[in-house]
């Protein structure tokens, strides 16, 4: 080969360098890390009751046919208020949420929805985050929507807000 | 006034920066040697101006002026003095005022001190200098201005807790100042690139810079290993995680130019290579801090996250980086090839060296950014962790170590291989010895240990055979320096294969005057209690231990410290060193009730890794005192050429 | 006698975390299994502060992991099998051992072209002496 182009390789080598440099620096520095279960049935789990008069969760709730949205929340968690009076407003338009709280107690739950409302029809309380796991969730808050026939066809990240209302009442099929 | 003077005085020094380069410029290209007197005593003008500016930044830190904004936000009045001055550099625009502070006075010693180099060389390695501080200056003025005020703010928000620790007070210093050193040699290798000036006279300029750099850049890898070893209360001493991976970098390319320097000064062989290392070394600093100033990648030590800084830096990288390469492949083809060598001969060994521990340095680059350059491509998200670097840099590293052992015990120009195997001869018995006893005694290891294990026995014996049948008051200082280094190799291999492979861990809940055991000690719960701590509230375990076999207990306290500004707990590891190992206990966070979590374990020879590396660097200083000496010495005596060294 | 399951039960309800003390903090009583499962922690990244592998860090997702590892090894689960379970859930992120596939390959042949065209260079400076 020539010495010439061979001095030039370091040149181009490092070149390359920089530009996957640039291409990185528009990657987002917050790793989302997105559940591999979309699109896949709804993993068994078993979440017991978290606060007294209330259902726990679990999988076999998620098979009579109506799509439902499953939010993964803790009362710890700060954003988790911010999202209940979106989850109250779907709530009205006539759809259902399952909630599963994380790292969670019944005495911080109970002032919790106390505090800012209960939207949920059922809570589990997840036990060693086997729920979490099964999901392929996180973070809180996470909201999936499982479809009629049990399966996981959605997974939004962080809070639910004014804008993904419509997609989910959609993807729920309670279009009002 | 303090925060607007140290302005001033930066603003001035980057005017002088400005100038200093302009006038290297004006006399490389118009050849006005009358002007060329006034470079060196402008650049300790910009040294003292940049320390000026750097001490007003330290002032009003110490003075807790919290109406600058960079003090308020990094800094809180009820800290540890220490911890104040330490926040000077602990963020990220004081960090880059230290980077060009160390910079601008390495300048001025060049500028001072520096008279075997050429004239014209000098000059141009100056006005490098000058080019790569004015970088910074604008960086600093126009990106992350560390004097800005702000008012309002009554108290200020704290250090990272996790910071706050004497050790890392001086850990970054260290590191940036191994950085700044690469810089150097950097500007050395530009200044000889634009004036073809390449030979052993330019090497043994450059050479007291890259063993000054290498010095400090392993000082601070092995401070800041120890660092996360007994602050993240793991008992994890290496992670392989970005930013350690970013201060490793240039460390492996320093260690390769430090070689291929010393074939340079000794036998004129490795010119191009050489003077590439020296731009890729430097390449290397800068994408370090790029790297951990950018946030590009997830890291526990991650600080300042800032994609608009990290482009900024990414500009100064792609100036400096891609000039010096493409000046390299402009220049080098003019510069003549050195001298040649055979396969058995020393050079050989080094050229060998320089070649694994530059593929080691892909290791880690491609390991560290291809999840990055994967992302960017099709969005895959992946991971790049220890199982991937041990598992291919590893088995390099057992080669490198070989080469090791064999380097030194080689001529110079070509050697007989039966006379190489006999003077390696005890230090393969040596690694033999070792092989039966593990397998006889060892029990179950691993393959990559136990191959470690078997290869520090032979560099530890190899590396001190340079010495035998030697006079050793006559032996000068530089070959003490190299035969210490290599046999601080052995030693720190040795210390991490024995924690891969003897390491014993116990996890475990107990109540008050409960008892497990990990290794050969027995650990008793005495009690639990909670006091204040200067600026954190204290939770201690007091445990006593005893060991089986001797019996007299002795305790230890492993604790909790929970900070309030900002909230934050962190683990204080209680750590007790022994001659063939450390004992180390930290207690969990979840109590419950009267359980409480210890996590225990007990770490043959793990100290082996620190020592070994501070022996890597007591035998840099000795050999940077050695041959700092014999300069000063034969320049006294007489200008003397040809080799330097005789054969060993 | 039967104040003792109503106890047990108050317990559960009102305890907090009664999840805190077990596999995510406590070694498992099998050295084997449990070098197993550590160097499988090991090499399983945290989705939550993301640097770290679930074996040194704190946060209470890392700890629900651990905890299934360690029943999952003791059950005698593979330590792959446990991997592709969670890299099933989590995707390629979780585990810090890149999968070996197309799109990873440059990681092993980076390197490798490095060594080739290394010894290539090396090669051609030695063996001919100039006098």
């Amino acid at each position: 080969m020539n010495r010439k182009l061979v001095l030039w390789l370091p040149f181009a080598l490092m070149a390359a360098l920089l530009i996957a440099f640039l291409a990185g620096l528009s990657n987002s520095p917050e790793k989302v890390i997105v559940s591999q279960m979309v699109g896949q049935p709804l993993p068994e789990f078993a979440a017991g009751p978290a606060i007294t008069g209330q259902a726990g969760a679990a999988t076999a709730d998620f098979r009579d046919g109506k799509p439902r949205l499953l939010n993964v929340f803790a009362s710890w968690c700060v954003p988790c208020v911010a999202e209940i009076p979106m989850l109250m407003e779907l709530k009205a338009n006539g759809a259902e949420v399952v909630g599963v709280a994380v790292h969670d107690n019944s005495t911080d739950l109970g002032r919790f929805l106390a505090e800012n409302g209960n939207p949920y029809s059922r809570i589990g309380l997840d036990q060693g985050g086997r729920a979490q796991i099964a999901l392929g969730s996180a973070g809180v808050p996470e909201t999936f929507v499982v479809d009629g026939t049990g399966k996981i066809i959605y997974q939004h990240i962080g809070v639910v807000t004014e804008a993904d209302k419509a997609k989910l009442l959609a993807m729920l099929g309670v279009t009002k | 006034m303090i925060a607007e003077a140290g302005l001033a005085a930066l603003w001035l020094a980057a005017t002088m920066a400005l100038l200093q380069l302009v006038l290297g410029a004006l006399v490389l290209s118009r050849g006005q040697t009358s002007l060329g007197r006034a470079v060196a005593p402008v650049a300790v003008i910009q040294a003292a101006l940049v320390s000026i500016a750097f001490a007003c930044l330290v002032a009003v830190f110490v003075r807790s002026d919290m109406s600058v904004l960079l003090v308020a936000a990094n800094s809180h009045s009820a800290k540890p003095m220490i911890y104040k001055i330490a926040g000077t550099w602990g963020n990220h625009e004081g960090s880059m005022l230290l980077w060009v502070t160390i910079l601008g006075l390495a300048g001025a010693t060049i500028a001072l001190f520096e008279r075997t180099l050429r004239a014209d060389t000098k000059l141009a390695t100056l006005s490098a200098q000058a080019a790569i501080a004015l970088g910074f200056y604008a960086f600093l003025l126009f990106a992350s201005n560390p004097f800005t005020r702000i008012s309002g703010v009554i108290e200020g928000a704290g250090l990272n807790p996790l910071l706050q620790d004497p050790g890392l007070a001086f850990h970054p210093p260290t590191l940036y100042a191994g950085y700044v050193g690469m810089s150097a040699a950097f500007s050395f290798a530009v200044g000889a690139l634009i004036t073809r000036d390449v030979g052993p006279t330019f090497a043994r300029a450059m050479r007291p810079w890259i063993l000054g750099a290498w010095i400090l850049l392993t000082i601070g890898i092995t401070a800041g290993s120890y660092w996360a070893y007994y602050t993240l209360g793991w008992g994890g001493w290496w992670f392989w995680d970005p930013v350690e991976n970013a201060s490793l970098m240039p460390w492996l390319a320093a260690t390769a130019l430090l070689h291929s320097v010393t074939v340079l000064a000794t036998r004129d062989g490795l010119r191009t290579w050489t003077i590439m290392l020296a731009v890729l070394a430097f390449s290397m600093s800068m994408v370090g801090t790029f790297l951990v100033r950018s946030g590009i990648l997830t890291s526990v030590h991650s600080f300042a996250v800032d994609p608009q800084r990290g482009l900024f830096i990414l500009g100064l990288l792609t100036v400096y980086i891609t000039g010096a390469m493409a000046l390299f492949a402009i220049r080098a083809g003019t510069i003549a090839e050195g001298n040649r060598f055979e396969l058995v001969s020393r050079e050989a060994a080094l050229v060998i060296n320089n070649l694994i521990l530059t593929v080691v340095l892909v290791v880690v680059l491609a390991g560290t950014l291809y999840p990055l350059i994967l992302e960017s491509i099709n969005g895959d998200k992946i991971s790049v962790g220890a199982p991937y670097f041990n598992s291919v840099a590893g088995p390099l590293a057992v080669v490198l170590m070989l080469l090791l052992a064999a380097g030194p015990l080689m001529r110079w120009r070509s050697d007989r291989p039966r006379a190489l195997i006999d003077r390696m001869a005890p230090a393969l018995f040596a690694g033999a010895t070792m092989l039966l006893l593990l397998a006889a005694f060892g029990g179950t290891i691993g393959y990559l240990p136990l191959v470690g294990l078997v290869a520090a026995a032979v560099v530890g014996v190899a590396s001190i055979a340079p010495l035998w049948k030697r006079d050793l008051k006559r032996a000068p200082l530089f070959t003490w320096g190299m035969v210490l280094a290599h046999f601080g190799c052995a030693v720190s291999i040795a210390g991490m294969a024995s924690d891969a492979a003897f390491t014993k861990e116990n996890m475990v809940s107990v109540a008050v005057n409960e008892t497990r055991e990990v290794g050969p000690f027995a650990v008793t719960l005495l009690g639990v209690r909670e006091r204040p701590g200067p600026n954190y509230q204290i939770l201690e375990a007091v445990l006593s231990i005893s060991k089986s076999a001797t019996g007299a207990p002795f305790q230890m306290t492993p604790q909790l410290h929970a900070f309030t500004q900002p909230q934050m707990t962190t683990n204080q590891a209680a750590i007790k060193t022994f001659w063939n190992g450390q004992l180390y206990l930290t207690l969990g966070e979840n109590s419950d009730g009267d359980k409480f979590l210890l996590r225990m374990w007990w770490k043959p020879f793990v100290t082996f890794i620190w020592l070994g590396g501070a022996l890597i660097a007591l035998g840099g200083a000795l050999s940077l005192l050695g041959r700092v000496r014999r300069d000063i010495w034969k320049k006294q005596a007489a200008p003397a050429i040809g080799p330097v060294e005789a054969p060993a | 006698m039967r104040l003792v399951p109503l106890l047990f039960a108050a317990m559960l309800v009102c305890a907090g975390p009664v999840y805190g003390q077990d596999l995510a903090d406590v070694s498992l009583s099998d050295p084997r299994q449990e070098a197993e499962a550590l160097a499988l922690m090991d090499s399983i990244r945290c989705v939550v502060c993301q640097g770290q592998p679930i074996s040194g860090s704190n946060a209470d997702l890392a700890g629900d992991m651990r905890r299934l590892i360690r029943e999952r090894i003791a059950a005698g689960d593979k330590p792959e099998a446990v991997r592709a379970m969670l890299v099933g859930k989590y995707g390629d992120w979780v585990t810090f051992r890149p999968q070996v596939k197309p799109a990873t390959l440059p990681l092993w042949l980076v390197p490798l072209l490095a060594l080739l065209a290394g010894g290539w260079l090396v090669s051609r400076r030695i063996g001919r002496r100039r006098s």
